[in-house]
């Protein structure tokens, strides 16, 4: 790990305005992500912002009868919230199936918006990787890309976003609240918050220098019968291969995102208007412009598939 | 140079660290409390798990200088072998672990899986989400994923937890 200095942040507008005037700084919260990354010298951030001490880590019902999720809110408290519980299943079943007890205890709700990919070609410094350095090449092109994205990826970046929490979270039409250094206060839909890789893949999101999440708010509860349907390799504690999170209503129609599949939660609301004709349909829409790798094309028919699993079982 | 104080198995601990030295290593390295494992050090094991303020996490994902003032039991903080934790003594009893380098974070984390389930949180078998989590095998290997045993003593070790947590439902301590 390369040596970094520290600082705890007292207040989110002042960790922000810290974050922006030091070089090479970064936000560290819940660390199981970036310290990961620290240790590989992947990330070697020169000074780090410690966050947990700002108190946004409570879960609080807003006006419009939806919620604000504090950003430090970590995993586990999110899944167990009797609201979320209640009226976001979905949310509280894509994070119940990420990661490991140990990690949902301390990942936050920010955290896991932000999570870099686990493609093992970014992982590794010996590899060409245009997220991890800019013009240097994407070894998955010609690799082991079994993992990785069949839709929405680019000729420089075939990597997959990781997060199952932030495919409920597009499925929901979440909100992203940040506070920026000079001080305002912005509202980001998570629709606008990925960013394509095209040929600037180290360039995830929409956030500018600086700039700290401080929420991350519902809209009120939509009902319907929600599922998250995740593929993996292993029963459990394993990144999906597909994952499929849908809400589904009463005459058939609803939302889906889906995961493991594009290099962020992928949704094309245009798919939804097939959801009462089925799978089938849905899929085409949703993966029409799929581009595939040879080592990957299995994932067209498990998303249909699991999709067709999951609308089977909202017919009950 | 950092300092920090940390409660350690119950004990207030100030130590002068290197900025990077993560809640493992000063846990090992600086209190010499190396019942907790380096397995992986990259959060994949669970070989270094702890409890951290009454929750499991893995000391390896963590920096110590994250923790001024938060509380930290280790394996040597739940038990010793005079006087066993009812965990580490049904561990013992149940045969749940070959090589035993895994044993101090599964033993850790079991501890703080019970607690878990008694607070009612969710797991990702749950077969209802608004209904209190039950104790059952299927349960159990879902909240210990996080827990690898390369000796594969992973139905003894579910027995030990089912016997402690039968134990603790009866409200008699072992």
């Amino acid at each position: 790990m390369k040596s970094f200095t520290y600082e705890r942040a007292r207040a989110p507008a002042e960790a922000a305005a810290a974050a922006a005037h030091v070089a090479g700084a970064k936000f560290i919260a819940g660390g199981t992500n970036l310290l990961d990354l620290m240790k590989l010298q992947i990330e070697t951030p020169a000074h780090l912002i410690d966050i947990n001490g700002l108190a946004l880590d409570r879960i609080e019902a807003t006006a419009d009868g939806g919620l604000r999720i504090g950003a430090l809110v970590r995993n586990t408290d999110l899944a167990a919230d009797e609201r979320v519980r209640r009226d976001y299943g979905l949310l509280a079943r894509a994070l119940l199936a990420g990661a490991s007890g140990q990690l949902r205890n301390r990942a936050t709700t920010a955290g896991n918006l932000l999570q870099r990919t686990r493609c093992p070609y970014f992982y590794d410094a010996n590899q060409p990787c245009n997220k991890r350095k800019p013009g240097s090449g994407c070894a998955a092109l010609e690799g082991f890309s079994r993992q990785h994205a069949v839709v929405g990826a680019s000729d420089a970046c075939i990597a997959t976003h990781p997060s199952d929490m932030a495919v409920a979270m597009m499925a929901l039409d979440a909100t992203i609240e940040t506070v920026r250094p000079d001080g305002p206060t912005h509202a980001i839909p998570i629709a606008d918050f990925y960013r394509p890789p095209g040929d600037t893949p180290h360039v995830e999101n929409a956030l500018t220098p600086g700039e700290l999440i401080t929420a991350v708010t519902l809209s009120k509860p939509l009902g319907g019968i929600h599922i998250y349907r995740k593929v993996r390799d292993r029963a459990s504690y394993a990144f999906a291969l597909v994952s499929v999170g849908a809400i589904v209503q009463r005459d058939g129609s609803g939302c889906v995102a889906l995961g493991g599949v594009a290099p962020k939660p992928w949704r094309i609301e245009a798919a939804e208007a097939e959801m009462p004709r089925g799978a089938k349909a849905v899929t085409a829409r949703l993966l029409g412009d799929a581009k595939p790798t040879r080592e990957n094309a299995f994932k067209l028919p498990l998303v249909e598939r699991a999709l067709g699993a999951v609308l089977a079982q909202a017919r009950g | 140079m950092t300092t920090v104080t940390l409660v350690v198995n119950e004990k207030a601990r100030t130590l002068e660290l290197d900025t990077r030295t993560t809640l493992l290593d000063a846990l090992r390295e600086h209190l010499h409390l190396t019942g907790t494992k380096k397995g992986c050090d990259h959060g994949q094991c669970g070989a270094c798990t702890v409890i951290l303020n009454g929750r499991r996490i893995n000391s390896c994902m963590s920096l110590a200088v994250m923790h001024e003032g938060d509380r930290i039991t280790t394996i040597e903080g739940l038990g010793s072998p005079d006087h066993l934790h009812p965990m580490q003594a049904a561990f013992v009893k149940h045969d749940g672990y070959q090589c035993g380098y895994c044993t101090p974070g599964q033993i850790c984390s079991a501890v703080a899986v019970l607690d878990e389930i008694k607070a009612g949180v969710p797991s990702h078998v749950s077969d209802d989400l608004n209904a209190r989590p039950q104790l059952t095998d299927g349960e159990l290997r879902e909240r210990m994923s996080g827990n690898i045993c390369r000796c594969g003593a992973y139905s003894n070790i579910v027995d030990a937890i089912i016997e402690v947590a039968g134990v603790q439902v009866s409200g008699a301590k072992a």
